[in-house]
């Protein structure tokens, strides 16, 4: 039995993230990233296939026989626009595709439809807003994605989303849609590194900020054992202004890999919960709970699938989550790896012998 | 029987972490059932008996778990913020007390509220468990908490936390005891993670694929200072729940309801609940779909600390129940 050689993050992981995190995704069309993750995983996997819904399903078959069967499920969609109409002379009205809080998009670039095409989405300049108009958030039916004149290729139905470009800034990362382009990432490596204890079902979702629908898919057609979600999950933790205590952080940056004890949507299985909590204790990777409460991944989906799945996700947090510009820190990043590959060396059929 | 309905209702168990209100029915029931199983969610799923001549695959389910809090902050001071778990309401906690499952307990308070007349949201409610500080607290994110109120009865009338839907527990379990002879093959689920959204329903179901379903839980009365008209009242037996918040009841299974108690002498109340929904709903949506019920228990005040039911109601609906699925089912 060989050593165990657990994945880390080094800069082919780093452009490897670069190159996802800059492809354009928007939920319903994940073509840009399926194909960079059949590009890397399809050497790797033995089964590799693209089901109905656009879900990448991968697996990877475990050293022995009867081995526990784990789905990992990340999403490959991010949140977006959709164009509606076109208002002429290169303007056009456009929906949100996922929850996107309207105030953050005055003045931003945007990328727009196959071939990527530049536009902004148009602010008043500030001298000539009236008295109590800086007040009030511009709704979304005022807004128009501005092409200059350039939207000849542009029609309705087509996705667009933030132009940021990735940049690591030292030990942070900075770029659009790493929610979830880092659990797309992190996947690729378990792929590339499996464990070989667990028969491992990689599942690359579709649709999940639209409503987990690829997971839920997904999930029936994997029928595992137990899965996790890995995901991106909001880091509130900048200081309050007024010196009292920031008691609603829900993750923190630098704290680690966040794990789900209740989300929205889904209440942890508390055996898995513990057995990644020891997991990181004895292998001293620094690791937080996220707080209870609000959101969802495609945990939420998955473990009401068929007869129930026992299932728990875990997160790498970002500042600014679903707006033109995520920062997550590097190590959170490189722990949350560390944590998935350890918790799933050490795991086997006796963590379902006890009752939830 | 109030003893078994003590036991339940006193013991703590919010969605998600039903194992021990999961371990006091299996104790009880061990012996009744053919064959018992736990399944992915903790749902306990009990089988008794098998089909004979005109009998069904029929599943009936009561939710073990209760509404409860779970904690999200612990600040320097030791007060522990939270949040819920199902549909808790702010007016309802104040000045309450929970017990925690480590066995920690306290009590809810707020903030000063921003003006008199509004209600406090939440954010501004927090629980003081007698600690001085973080460090001494024992209490940490993600602990769970339930209402900590003790069972009582007033006259006739039984008063405690967790009636919704321990009490269901607790009639299905008598049901199972008195059963004497039945020609279906019969599942008693004891259902997980339905205030969050009939979760274990949903999976048990699917599981066992019935043939048909009913679900037993409770519901709210009109008998009380001017609230929400319903036709509904304590002391005048089960209802047959004809429609709620998520469900419309087979029409055959209701007149099936109605059928067996008049046959059988008991009385009955028909059941319109605007709002609020039960493990029907999930069932009925199973796979290529599932005729389903509901016996509703009368309950007064649910969803908070005190929620109260009538024992001669409860009592009939033991009745109701094993009259139901003694015989045969004509849905006609």
């Amino acid at each position: 039995m060989s050593e165990l050689t657990p994945p880390t993050i080094g800069t082919a992981q780093i452009a490897l993230l670069e190159k996802l995190s800059n492809a354009c995704a928007v939920s319903g069309d994940e073509q840009q990233v399926r194909k960079i993750v059949m590009e890397e995983i399809k050497a790797h996997a033995e089964d590799v296939r693209v089901d109905a819904l656009g879900n990448v399903l991968a697996v990877r078959r475990a050293q022995s026989e009867g081995a526990l069967r784990v789905m990992l499920a990340a999403h490959m969609d991010e949140i977006g626009f959709m164009i509606v109409d076109d208002d002429k002379e290169g303007l056009f009205r456009f929906e949100l595709v996922g929850g996107i809080d309207v105030r953050v998009l005055p003045g931003k670039t945007v990328l727009v439809g196959k071939d990527n095409i530049p536009g902004v989405i148009g602010a008043k300049p500030i001298h000539l807003t009236e008295d109590g108009e800086t007040g009030r958030k511009i709704p979304l039916e005022s807004l128009r994605i501005d092409v200059g004149q350039n939207g000849a290729k542009i029609k309705p139905g087509d996705r667009a989303t933030f132009a940021t470009r990735f940049r690591q800034l030292g030990p942070s990362l900075v770029g659009k849609a790493l929610d979830n382009r880092l659990g797309v990432a992190t996947l690729i490596e378990l792929v590339k590194n499996p464990p070989p204890n667990v028969e491992l079902l990689a599942a690359f979702t579709v649709q999940e900020e639209i409503g987990l629908r690829g997971a839920r898919v997904a999930a029936y057609a994997c029928d595992p054992d137990l899965a996790i979600a890995i995901d991106s999950t909001p880091a509130f933790d900048l200081p309050a202004w007024d010196e009292s205590e920031n008691s609603a952080y829900n993750t923190r940056l630098g704290a680690g890999p966040a794990i789900y004890i209740a989300d929205a949507g889904t209440l942890s299985d508390p055996r898995l919960v513990r057995h990644l909590a020891r997991t990181a204790e004895s292998a001293a990777i620094p690791f937080q709970f996220r707080q209870p409460g609000g959101g969802g991944t495609d945990a939420g989906a998955i473990h009401k699938v068929r007869a129930g799945i026992p299932s728990v996700s875990v997160s790498v947090p970002g500042r600014y989550a679903h707006t033109a510009a995520i920062v997550a820190r590097l190590s959170d990043w490189q722990n949350t790896l560390a944590l998935v590959y350890q918790s799933l060396s050490n795991l086997d059929r006796s963590i379902l012998s006890v009752h939830r | 029987m109030k003893e078994l309905i003590k036991k339940l209702v006193e013991t703590v168990g919010p969605s998600g972490y039903e194992s021990a209100v999961r371990e006091l029915v299996q104790a009880e029931i061990g012996a009744l059932a053919d064959e018992m199983r736990v399944d992915a969610l903790g749902n306990l799923i009990a089988r008794k008996g098998a089909k004979a001549e005109g009998g069904m695959r029929v599943m009936l389910s009561a939710h073990m778990d209760e509404i409860g809090l779970i904690a999200t902050h612990v600040d320097e001071n030791g007060f522990v913020r939270f949040t819920t778990i199902g549909g808790v309401r702010p007016h309802t906690c104040i000045g309450g007390r929970v017990q925690f499952l480590n066995g920690a307990r306290g009590l809810i308070y707020m903030e000063k509220p921003e003006s008199p007349d509004r209600l406090p949201s939440f954010e501004q409610l927090y629980i003081d468990v007698g600690a001085t500080s973080r460090a001494n607290c024992p209490v940490k994110v993600g602990d769970i908490a339930a209402f900590d109120r003790p069972f009582v009865e007033l006259n006739g009338r039984l008063v405690s936390k967790a009636m919704d839907d321990r009490i269901s527990v607790a009639v299905m379990i008598e049901a199972l005891r008195a059963l004497k002879y039945s020609p279906h093959e019969l599942y008693f689920v004891f259902s997980t993670q339905e205030e969050v959204g009939l979760r274990g329903a949903t999976t048990s179901a699917y599981s066992i694929d019935p043939e048909i379903a009913l679900s037993v839980d409770v519901t709210r009365v009109g008998d009380t200072p001017k609230d929400i008209k319903m036709e509904v009242s304590l002391g005048k037996g089960p209802a047959v729940k004809v429609r709620d918040g998520g469900m419309l009841s087979d029409p055959r299974v209701v007149r099936w309801m109605v059928d067996t108690a008049e046959k059988a002498g008991i009385p009955y109340q028909l059941e319109v609940l605007e709002g609020g929904t039960t493990d029907a709903r999930a069932i009925q949506l199973t796979r290529a779909g599932v005729p389903v019920g509901c016996m509703s228990i009368p309950t007064r005040y649910i969803h908070s600390p005190s929620e109260m039911v009538d024992y001669n109601d409860v009592q009939q609906c033991v009745r109701l129940l094993v009259e139901l699925i003694s015989a045969p089912i004509q849905l006609g």
